[in-house]
Parts: C-alpha cells; sequence; structure tokens
C-alpha cells in the first residue's frame, strides 16, 4: 500500500477520536439548547470551572484561600488530604448541581420568556462571572489533573498496524478512553430522555414551555436539571481535556471548538453532535494533512468553520437539525 | 470655616496624588485571560523587585519608584489603551509584556520619547539603536535564542549538524515566526534540514504536528510557544516517545507552568535562558523580609524563585540599574525620560554587579550603547529534572553568532528606517 496512503489513514483514526472530544464539548451546548432555546454561550467556562473544582478538591485546595490570606493574613493553602478521583468526581458534581440551581433562581427564573437574544447575553455575562470566579476560589495558575486515565501510545494498535502496514499507527489512549466514555454517555442521555420519567418532562419542556407547564412540569425543575446535566457532561470534557493540557484558564476556548460541530451537526441533536464532531475531527485533519503542507500550515481552526459553513449552505438547519417552518 | 475646608481638600488631593519626584515604570501586565498563568509570576517578580527597592532602600538614590501595572489581558488594543492612559504619567520605562504591544508601541514611544524595554522579546531588529532609538531588548532576543540554539546542538553533535532534521513547531503569530529566518540562514550555513510547524491560537489541539513529526522523525525538535500550547506540546512530544533532552523550547517555552502538566515524563526537556533559574539567590532573603513578611507583595508570595518570576525580577533590576546608570551620569536623582534612555545606552552589566545586588551568577556580563541596544545576545540551556521538579543550567551563556544575525538586523532595521524616513544615527 503506498505510504501516503497509510499515513491518510493514520490521521483519518485519530481525526475521528478528535471529533470525539469535541463532540463531548458539544453535547453540553445541545443538551441546553435542547431543552430551553439558550445558547450557551458560558458552556466552556462550565468546562474550564469544573475541572478547576475538582483539582481542587481532589488536592485539598482551600478555595479563596488568596482571598482569605490576604484580608486575614493567614497562611492557609491546603486542608492537607488527598481524595481518591471518584469521590473527587462526586463532590464536583455536587458543587455542579449547586451551580445549576443558582443559575436557575439567581438569572434565569427572572428572564422567563425572554428573547433569545437577551438568554443568550446572559450567558455571555455568565461565562465571564464564571471565568474571574473561578479564578478567584481556585487561582490561575496551571493544575496537573491525573484522574488515573491512561495516556500515550496504544502498543496493540501499534503493534498490529505495523505488522499489516509495515508502519505502526499512533492513536492516544487517552483518545480511546474518550471514545468509550462519549459512547456510554450518549447512549445514557438517549436512555434517560426516553424511558425516565425526568427525561420525558425535559422532552416536552423541548416541545413547548407552555403546553408541558399546563400538564403540570415544573419547567424550574426541569432547567434545574438540564443544567445539572449539562454540567455533568462539561466536568466530563473538562477531565478529558485538562488531562491532556493541565487544567488552565485555555480550557475555556474549547467551545471555539464544538462552534463548528453545531453548525453541522444542529443545535437539537444529540447524534448530531457526535456526528457533526466526527465529519469536524476528520475533515480538518485531513485537510491539514494533504494541504495544509503546500499553503503554510495551521489549517485546521479556518478550516472547521468552513467545512460546517459549507454544510449550511445546503441544509441550514444543520445535519440533524430540526428544520424551521414559519409560515405567513 | 470655607477656607479651612478647602485646605484640607487641597491637602488631600496632594496626599493621595503620586509624588511628582517618584521614578515612574509602568508594567503592562497580564493578570487574566488565556495566558494569566505566565503573566502573574512575571509581573510580581517585577513588581516585587521594585518594591524591595523602595521599602529596604528608600527607592534609587533617595528617590521612590512609582510602579503602575495595567492589565491588557495579552490583548494588544488593551495594551495600547494601556500605554495612552499612564504616559502622561512621567513613565521613564515600559515594559509591554507582548511582541504584539511592541510593535504597536514602537512609534508611539518614539513619537514621545519614552523608553520602551522588551527583555526577552519584542521586535528583534530593535537592537540597531541607531534606527530605534527608544526601544531596547537586551539582553537578548528571538534571533539570539535561535542562534545559541542550534550552537547547543552543534556542541551535542561535535560541531557537525550537516543532514540532520531539524523541526521548528512554532505558535502561528508574529512571535513565533521570528525565528524562522534565522534558522533558516542558518541552515544554509550548518547545512540542516529545517521543517516548519505552525500551531494556531491557542494550541490546545496538536495531533497533526505531532503525528507529522512522528512520521518525518526530525533529529530535533525546536520549540516557540506561549501558553497551553507549550503543555500540549511537550505532552504530545511524551505521547509519541520523542526524545526529551532532543526537545529545546525558546525561554517562553521553558518555565514549571510548561513542564508540570506532563509530568516525570517531561523529564530531559531543554530551554533556552538569559538568566539563571531557581531561588538559591541571597536576594530572596531580602524580598521575603521586605516584601513578602510585610504584606506588601504583589502576589501571594508563592512564585518566588520560579522561572518566569525571576524574568520578571531581573528584567526590572535592569531598568533599575540603567537608573543608577544615568543617576551617576547626571549627577540628577530624579532623572527625566530623556535621561533614562541615555542610562538605559550606557548600561553596562558585569558579574560584581550583579553579586553586589545579591544576584552571584544570575545573568551574562553584558553592555548596551547608543548603536546596541541589545546587549552582547548571551544565551545559555537549561533542563528540566522532573524528578526535583527544578529548572537548572547546562551550559555556559554563549554568544549569538553574529556573522548570520548582524546582516538580518541591518536589513530589517534599514527596512523599517526607510518606510519610517528616520536617519539612522546616534546624536
Amino acid at each position: 500500500m503506498p505510504e501516503q496512503l497509510v499515513f491518510a489513514m493514520e490521521v483519518f483514526l485519530n481525526g475521528l477520536m478528535a471529533g470525539v472530544l469535541y463532540a463531548l464539548v458539544a453535547l453540553g451546548f445541545v443538551l441546553i439548547y435542547k431543552a430551553s432555546g439558550i445558547f450557551n454561550y458560558a458552556q466552556g467556562v462550565m468546562a474550564l470551572f469544573s475541572a478547576m473544582t475538582l483539582v481542587g478538591i481532589m488536592e485539598g485546595q482551600v478555595p479563596f484561600s488568596h482571598l482569605i490570606n490576604a484580608m486575614l493574613g493567614t497562611h492557609v493553602h491546603h486542608f492537607g488530604w488527598h481524595l481518591p478521583a471518584v469521590l473527587g468526581i462526586l463532590l464536583t458534581m455536587v458543587v455542579m448541581v449547586g451551580l445549576a440551581w443558582l443559575v436557575q433562581v439567581v438569572i434565569f427564573r427572572h428572564l422567563v420568556n425572554q428573547e433569545p437574544i437577551i438568554l443568550f447575553m446572559a450567558t455571555i455575562g455568565l461565562a465571564y462571572f464564571m471565568e474571574g470566579f473561578g479564578d478567584l476560589m481556585w487561582g490561575a495558575e496551571i493544575k496537573k489533573l491525573d484522574v488515573g486515565l491512561p495516556q500515550g501510545i496504544n502498543l496493540w494498535i501499534d503493534e498490529t498496524t505495523f505488522n499489516i502496514f509495515d508502519y505502526g499507527f499512533f492513536i492516544d489512549n487517552l483518545d480511546i478512553v474518550a471514545t468509550i466514555i462519549a459512547a456510554l454517555l450518549v447512549g445514557v442521555l438517549v436512555a434517560f430522555s426516553q424511558y425516565t420519567k425526568q427525561g420525558r418532562a425535559m422532552r416536552a419542556v423541548a416541545d413547548d414551555h407552555q403546553a408541558a407547564l399546563s400538564v403540570g412540569v415544573s419547567l424550574s425543575f426541569i432547567w434545574v436539571m438540564v443544567w445539572s446535566v449539562a454540567g455533568f457532561v462539561a466536568l466530563v470534557a473538562g477531565i478529558m481535556w485538562g488531562t491532556k493540557s493541565g487544567v488552565q484558564f485555555s480550557l475555556s476556548l474549547i467551545a471555539l471548538k464544538a462552534l463548528p460541530v453545531l453548525m453541522l451537526g444542529g443545535f437539537t441533536s444529540i447524534p448530531g453532535a457526535i456526528v457533526g464532531g466526527l465529519i469536524i475531527g476528520v475533515g480538518e485533519k485531513l485537510f491539514e494533512f494533504a494541504i495544509g503542507p503546500i499553503i503554510g500550515g495551521a489549517t485546521e481552526n479556518w478550516f472547521a468553520y468552513v467545512l460546517a459553513l459549507v454544510f449550511l449552505v445546503f441544509r441550514p438547519q444543520g445535519l440533524f437539525g430540526d428544520k424551521i417552518i414559519e409560515r405567513v | 470655616m470655607k477656607t479651612k475646608l478647602i485646605t484640607a481638600a487641597l491637602a488631600g488631593i496632594m496626599a493621595a496624588a503620586p509624588a511628582l519626584a517618584d521614578l515612574t515604570f509602568a508594567s503592562l501586565s497580564y493578570r487574566t485571560g488565556p495566558y494569566a498563568a505566565n503573566g502573574i509570576p512575571f509581573a510580581d517578580g517585577y513588581a516585587d523587585y521594585l518594591t524591595l527597592l523602595n521599602e529596604r532602600d528608600g527607592g534609587i538614590g533617595g528617590v521612590p519608584i512609582n510602579l503602575l501595572e495595567c492589565e491588557t489581558g495579552y490583548n494588544t488594543e488593551k495594551g495600547v489603551e494601556c500605554y495612552e492612559s499612564t504616559k502622561g504619567e512621567g513613565v521613564l520605562a515600559y515594559a509591554p509584556l507582548s511582541t504584539g504591544i511592541t510593535y504597536q508601541l514602537i512609534p508611539k514611544v518614539t513619537a514621545d520619547g519614552i523608553a520602551l524595554h522588551t527583555g526577552g522579546y519584542g521586535r528583534t531588529s530593535a537592537k540597531n539603536g541607531e534606527v530605534f532609538r527608544n526601544v531596547f531588548n537586551f539582553p537578548a532576543n528571538y534571533w539570539d535564542g535561535a542562534s545559541v540554539g542550534i550552537k547547543h546542538l552543534l556542541d551535542i553533535n561535535g560541531g557537525d549538524i550537516a543532514g540532520k532534521k531539524i523541526a521548528l513547531v512554532y505558535h502561528n503569530s508574529a512571535y513565533g515566526k521570528e525565528p524562522i529566518r534565522t534558522l533558516e540562514e542558518l541552515s544554509k550555513k550548518h547545512g540542516y534540514e529545517l521543517s516548519l510547524l505552525p500551531v494556531d491560537h491557542p494550541g490546545q489541539e496538536q495531533k497533526s504536528q505531532w503525528l507529522q513529526i512522528r512520521r518525518d522523525r526530525p533529529d530535533y525538535v525546536l520549540m516557540w510557544g506561549w501558553g497551553v500550547m507549550n503543555q500540549v506540546a511537550i505532552q504530545e512530544a511524551v505521547n509519541i516517545r520523542f526524545p526529551m533532552e532532543n526537545f529545546i523550547g525558546v525561554w517562553w517555552s521553558g518555565s514549571e507552568n510548561d513542564v508540570m502538566a506532563a509530568g516525570a515524563k517531561a523529564n530531559g526537556y531543554k530551554a533556552l535562558t538569559f538568566h539563571n533559574v531557581g531561588n538559591n539567590f541571597p536576594i530572596f532573603d531580602d524580598i521575603q523580609k521586605h516584601v513578602v513578611d510585610t504584606g506588601k507583595a504583589a502576589g501571594a508570595g508563592d512564585q518566588i524563585g520560579t522561572v518566569l518570576y525571576n524574568r520578571g525580577m531581573y528584567n526590572a533590576m535592569l531598568l533599575t540599574e540603567a537608573v543608577k546608570t544615568a543617576q551617576a551620569m547626571t549627577g540628577n536623582m530624579d532623572i527625566s525620560q530623556a535621561e533614562m534612555i541615555k542610562g538605559m545606552e550606557a548600561l553596562e552589566m558585569t558579574e560584581d554587579k550583579m553579586a553586589a545586588l545579591g544576584l552571584p551568577g544570575f545573568g551574562p556580563s553584558f553592555s548596551v550603547s547608543c548603536q546596541n541596544h541589545g546587549g552582547d545576545g548571551m544565551v545559555a540551556v537549561s533542563q528540566w529534572d522532573a524528578n526535583a521538579g527544578t529548572w537548572s543550567l547546562i551550559s555556559d551563556y554563549q554568544q549569538s553568532d553574529m556573522s548570520v544575525l548582524q546582516p538580518l538586523i541591518d536589513a530589517d532595521s534599514s527596512a523599517f528606517a526607510s518606510e519610517n524616513n528616520i536617519t539612522p544615527n546616534c546624536n
């Protein structure tokens, strides 16, 4: 087999894996948009905040320690414990549920029936608030996140592909884990929305707020629940990306990777987020591999948006989005 | 009663206003945004050194120092706003801490007659003081870094790197592109094969670049990265099992922040540096005593001795030494902006001087002149010991290859001079 074709296959597989990571971020956007019609600009910051909280809890970091020390003249930084990852994740989820409740009570309860642009602007404010609040709470330094996920080349794939193609493919173990977790997550989310009372209520709210209210569904409860689930998805994305790069401010920028995925897959479809992520991941990696060297490289950021725009020309609602029909 | 009130109000205003006799510096820092983790220790080191001089020595030559710190978020527009809002405060020298902001400020400081110090960043050809009269980039610039990086590879290869493959992984920005021309020129001289791998901001996704490195198998990888790009690159290098000792970053890719995320496997990673590392210097005892313990530290006091804290402190120290030089030259303690520039042009750093400051062996000896605003271009190589969690110098300071760099500096500065109708001179 020609060498370039073998390389392209490796790039293709890595594109699929990268796409899964993009889809993980996009899922959080879809969940909230689907249930409440809010485009949550703060989703990337939620990933950052959840990852910072996870590291802080696991490492026993005293929240707001810089502020406390500055005000009281103390030198407290750590509680002195190191918690196992599972317990840290559970406690972080408690924090994220608390955050979801606060977001609902403090912001969105007062904005019911407002225009979508107002709700969007509120999430922009929320994003900037959480950025500063997260820094104040946990500090701005880069934190190492280790929840025990494997990283580095998968030797089995390396050896197997070497025996077949005379060239071992590089696939990161972390990407494989992310793929398995994303598949499980989608399965759980679909099962939750199809087969549980709360899930059906969530779908009812997504279809028609007023009709759902008229049959006794609590809008407030559903929104808290949706923001909590989005917080959980943000935590999963934060763990995956944070394990790669350390937990730091730039985690919030992974939202930029989710936008073309949403444009392509549609804002209201969970499968759309996954398929969109895979198409973007593969598309940008193959383009960089084939065309990048000719035009100077660094094509991935802009090509993802070009690819999404091309799809939009033919299908404005995205691949899996609901078709918008407005009658005159 | 009315007169008393007016008098009291005036007294209050005068007390609140900065003393006119202050030696004022401006630090355009970034404690927020995607690069805050790096901006904070640098800004802390810069501020803490000036606070130390105020607290311990009563300023410089008896004149207190006033530091204006303005938050840029590493955003060029905000940096320019910071400059415009502070330039009327009698600032002696600006430290913009961003190559993008530096490029925007060069014409402004030239018109306003204020010094701009960009130690280890900014526009490389500003080394030519006859063209860039107000801009200083001592003690080293990016082209010095690229040159000494190649010198290090020559050293470890017995002086011959012909036929070797070297890849440059760089931040796809004005900063990241700075070393390309130098490395291309040096490749003609030494016969190595250079490949260029740009990474877009912020650099969280670099799979394509590292798959290419894995396919092409370069002998060495150089990196001009910043922020999250560094951590991801080092992790990806670990993932593809690239030998860490063959991976060399510029000084902005060589702090504790950059290697911590990759853990023990980052052991052996190298970085260029133009100052020493670690906290084993007498100056830190003074900072602890006069600044941290008195609650006057710019940050939490937990960054002391880190690479970026040391760099901020070193940059502040060089400027205060220039102030001392200007004071000695003029006999005037409260120097003017023009006298500050003269002091910077006459700056001479010696080992004796640094030892007296509590910084023995902290940086190379060098001198600045009207013609040469960049110093002697002395750069060393440091290496990360993951077990000890420390950086340490593994080479002496070496001078960059000026036979290659000087023509590049001359060409670039001449182009700037002709574009801006500047007649190079030292009058």
